[in-house]
């Protein structure tokens, strides 16, 4: 019986239900609490600090032998940043950390942060991604005249000729608005310092602790071996919690200044003002088309406010880099033209969210798609059928290599979901009666479990991917798996115990799942970029099937059999076709204590390996109907449609999850969801009654069907499912909005689609 | 700073005697002075509801009351949802339809529909989806939220 593919209750759960999990501020009763003082303007010169009488502050001054963080690409069109620890003699953003303040509780750390005077001649910021690059804006940095960070350029030879042989060309101002990832749980850290050894173990709400071990001990010049990271139950990452911060360096100095305990519950305005932001982008985009609607080429100037760093470990060009790579998405076309820039300006910094520039890109190629459609007198459907990969395996404009996919039937099982003919027909009886009611469709696919070619590609000075994965099992018979990546939600010790599971013949349950802890697991690269399913996968997968062969050499010496006779299943170890067997418990125990009768093997069950794939691509179609009201401008989504493709489902119900919090996700990034700033550079929206996540009431039920295309690029056939469902559904929703008003002409390129947004477009309209 | 008060706070059947100063959020009491991590903070503004706990059977933002403010009123919170070792119907149906992924927001979510089934059973499928909806949760999408409430309340009426 196998495991794979089964709805298992998640192992993780009891304890989450009971209120039993460990999240970190849950470990941090009794630890002193740390405060941040921030920089209450975008960009300005400090001239004094001035600390109150008692208590214990300390700034920058105070930090000698501290290095910043300086994230490096190894490419010429990359200009390094460093970021301090405690801002020194400028800040570059509001929030940014200027002074730490410690004391014996929250609550008295923020009555002294308070007592902290900062003098800041404020400077003009600069705010907006493209005033950065006009002609005399000021620079963020001095060494980044210009104010871009990073530019990658690719450009292939015929596409002069693909725009000049067009029947039509499209052109797009794509825009972005700023958005957050905010986790529920914010980011926070608890250290604490060991008198005995000397070590400090930092807990802390993180995706990659391995990562974040050797960042803060390169910047604050200590061995890593004296540095415990430990990722406990962590509340929601979505990439904000990939990033080295200030804060955990902080920390860990003060840890070992002060030589206690102490903690950094970050609160909720922090967060959304000074944790990371995202895809504030905007891009320039032209399509060449053919009268049939064929794409013949695609030329796009982009642009992504990295704002006032370079992130760390990923850098900068995480969505610059990914926006030139990966613009091209599901379509089969020939010639393209990128110029992609990361410009700094005075807001928060850039880091990766779920999905890291797709969102937006997928909304700039799945608008072009619906306008030239309308500009061609095509079906949206029919305009995808003509250009979607449909061989493979298939290489871009940029290199990249799609395995095999559905892309165009799983938009075909979408449209037939819809049943799309008779909302065609409904939507014409509605708009009759006044009412706006709109299809669309977005259709993409999603770069997952990739490995260090991929970020070598990038010239990263870190080059993640790989995974290593220790399995041993103990003499009882129970199983420990110990992995690199950390999961914070996707329930991946639950998927791995089931892949594992059917490699050793024993039920999940017996299978522990070690994850987090810097002395417990080996170096890894954490979990992000839909990356843990098929690379930990893949590397648990491997390392069980070591263990497993020993299990079987060990079976067929006590059981006088072939090797090859023996299967591992329900606790077993079973001759083929006869009735010995015995219990892998058994076999276990007769590993460790009588192995000098299996003198080939080596004694104990105890084994690693390493996977580092190439990566795959999961596909998927988004198809919505909304409807929008024309007097308010709210849009009501009646009906949201997936059909993903990520291969093999080692547990649906969880691939399920994962799809419709990304679904939720991109709903929010279409409709509510937007970081704003003032013109001098506050963050206005530091609250969640500003920033507008949605409730249960905006969001619909979203019915998800699967296709199953498996490839040989992921040795267990699951593809990464993670990020998918906040690529594909901004653009599904917009083009939906787009085509409910199209009796009032109206086309939007700019993401949220608030009410006001839409709005505004109407009576522009009606105005006219 | 202000002198700290000494109160008692009455939590899932147990009393607490601690000294707090006034200002103390009732969510921060229960954490911080009984221990009760199982009450989570989310926003500590009263938009996100993870920190909701039933003060007399009545689901409230602890984050939005002072510990002070309590006098013999009882306080429940996730810890006393379960009977011993026997899940609550609400623990037992997030936990096999998936309602939750990282667990941050689920003990607001379940607190929140344990005192509304309690006061009323016969909710509708419609007044649940408005009653959830005061709470947030980033991971789920609400899909299996939704459908675990609806099962445990179909099973409480049993």
């Amino acid at each position: 019986m196998s495991w794979i593919g089964r709805s298992l209750p998640r192992l993780e759960d009891p304890a989450l239900v009971k209120g039993a999990g460990a999240y970190v501020a849950d470990l941090a009763r009794g630890a002193a609490a740390v405060r941040f003082v921030r920089s209450p303007v975008a960009s300005g010169k400090i001239l004094n600090i001035e600390k109150p009488e008692e208590g214990i502050v300390f700034t920058a001054a105070d930090l000698d032998g501290v290095k910043g963080i300086k994230p490096i690409l190894n490419r010429p069109d990359y200009v390094p940043v460093e970021q301090p620890i405690l801002a020194r003699d400028r800040v570059v953003f509001a929030g940014q950390a200027v002074a730490v303040v410690v004391a014996d509780d929250h609550a008295t750390a923020e009555d002294l942060a308070e007592q902290v005077f900062l003098d800041i001649e404020p400077y003009d910021a600069v705010l907006d991604v493209d005033f950065a690059l006009t002609a005399g804006a000021p620079s963020v940095h001095e060494q980044a005249t210009g104010n871009v960070l990073v530019e990658g350029k690719v450009r292939t030879s015929g596409l002069d000729a693909a725009f000049e042989q067009a029947a039509a060309t499209i052109r797009m101002e794509i825009r972005s608005r700023r958005q957050a990832a905010m986790p529920l749980e914010t980011r926070g850290g608890l250290a604490q310092y060991d008198r005995a050894s000397g070590r400090v173990t930092l807990f802390a709400s993180v995706q990659m602790p391995h990562m974040l071990r050797t960042g803060i001990a390169d910047v604050l010049g200590m061995p890593e071996a004296d540095l415990r990271v430990v990722a406990p139950d962590v509340g929601g990452g979505f990439g904000q919690k990939m990033s080295l911060f200030p804060e955990y360096v902080m920390l860990v100095w003060l840890a070992i200044r002060l030589r206690r305990n102490l903690a950094w519950i970050e609160d909720r305005r922090e967060n959304l003002m000074a944790s990371t932001h995202s895809r504030d982008q905007a891009f320039t985009v032209a399509g060449a088309f053919s009268a049939d609607g064929m794409l013949l080429g695609l030329d796009a100037d982009m642009r992504s406010n990295v704002g006032a760093f370079s992130c760390y470990p990923v850098t900068c060009g995480v969505e610059p880099l990914m926006a030139l790579a990966e613009l091209p998405g599901p379509y089969a076309f020939k010639e393209y033209g990128a110029r992609s820039r990361g410009v700094t300006t005075n807001t928060c910094m850039m880091a990766p969210y779920r999905g890291v520039s797709r969102p937006t890109l997928t909304f700039a190629m799945e608008r072009l798609m619906d306008v030239a459609a309308r500009r061609l007198g095509l079906d949206p459907v029919e305009i995808r059928r003509r250009n979607l990969v449909n061989t493979f395996p298939h290489r871009t404009p940029t290199g990249l290599i799609y395995d095999e996919g559905s892309y165009r039937a799983s938009m075909e099982l979408a449209v037939a979901a819809i049943d799309l003919p008779s909302f065609r027909q409904r939507q014409e009886h509605e708009w009759e009666k006044g009412r706006y009611f709109g299809f669309g469709l977005s259709v993409f696919n999603e770069r997952t479990g990739y490995g260090t070619p991929a970020y070598a590609a990038r010239a990263m000075d870190i080059v993640p991917g790989y995974e290593i994965v220790d399995c041993a099992m103990d003499p009882s018979g129970s199983v420990q798996v110990r992995i690199g990546s950390s999961p914070h939600g996707q329930g991946l010790k639950t998927s791995l115990a089931q892949l594992v599971a059917d490699e050793l013949g024993v039920a999940p349950q017996v299978i522990k799942i070690i994850a987090g802890d810097t002395d417990a697991t080996p170096y890894g690269w954490g979990t992000f970029a839909s990356r843990s399913m098929v690379i930990a996968g893949g590397a648990s997968k491997l390392a069980a099937g070591k263990v497993a062969s020993k299990l079987k050499v060990i079976a067929a010496t006590l059981l006088e059999a072939e090797v090859d006779r023996i299967d591992l299943i329900d606790g077993f170890a079973r001759v083929r076709e006869s009735n010995k067997n015995v219990p892998i418990p058994d076999l276990a125990r007769a590993a460790y204590h009588q192995s000098h009768k299996f003198p080939g093997i080596g004694a104990g069950l105890h084994e690693n390996a390493i996977y580092d794939p190439t990566g795959t691509f999961s596909n998927a179609c988004h198809a919505s109907i909304v409807e929008v009201d024309i007097e308010t401008g709210h849009v009501k989504i009646e009906r949201f449609v997936v059909v993903e493709d990520a291969g093999v489902l080692i547990n649906p119900m969880i691939v399920d999850g994962q799809i419709h919090g990304g679904v939720a996700q991109g709903i929010a990034n279409a409709l509510y969801e937007e970081i704003v700033y003032d013109e001098v550079g506050n963050c206005l929206t530091t609250s969640l009654a500003d920033f507008l996540p949605p409730t249960m009431l905006e969001i619909p039920t979203i019915e998800i069907l699967h296709s199953y295309t498996t490839s040989d690029a992921s040795i267990t056939k699951a593809k990464g499912v993670g990020e998918g469902g906040l690529i594909g559904a901004p653009a599904s929703v917009i083009n939906a909005i787009v085509d409910a008003l199209s009796p009032l002409g109206i086309e939007i390129f700019e993401m949220p689609a608030s009410p006001q947004r839409i709005l505004a477009h109407i009576r522009g309209k009606r105005k006219a | 700073m202000t002198d700290k008060v000494s109160i008692t706070l009455r939590v899932n059947g147990a009393s607490y005697s601690i000294s707090v100063e006034p200002r103390r959020s009732l969510a921060d009491a229960l954490r911080e002075d009984c221990g009760l991590t199982g009450t989570h903070l989310g926003c500590e503004h009263g938009a996100c509801g993870t920190c909701t706990v039933l003060v007399d059977g009545i689901p409230v933002r602890s984050c939005l009351m002072f510990a002070v403010q309590l006098n013999d009123e009882e306080v429940r919170t996730v810890e006393g949802l379960a009977n011993g070792e026997v899940l609550h119907p609400l623990q037992k149906q997030f936990w096999e339809n998936h309602g939750l992924q990282c667990g941050f927001c689920t003990p607001g979510f379940l607190m929140l529909a344990a005192g509304a089934l309690e006061a009323d059973p016969d909710l509708t499928d419609e007044d649940l989806r408005e009653l959830l909806s005061s709470n947030l949760c980033r991971c789920t999408g609400y899909q299996n939220i939704i459908k675990a409430v609806t099962l445990a309340a179909a099973e409480m009426r049993k």
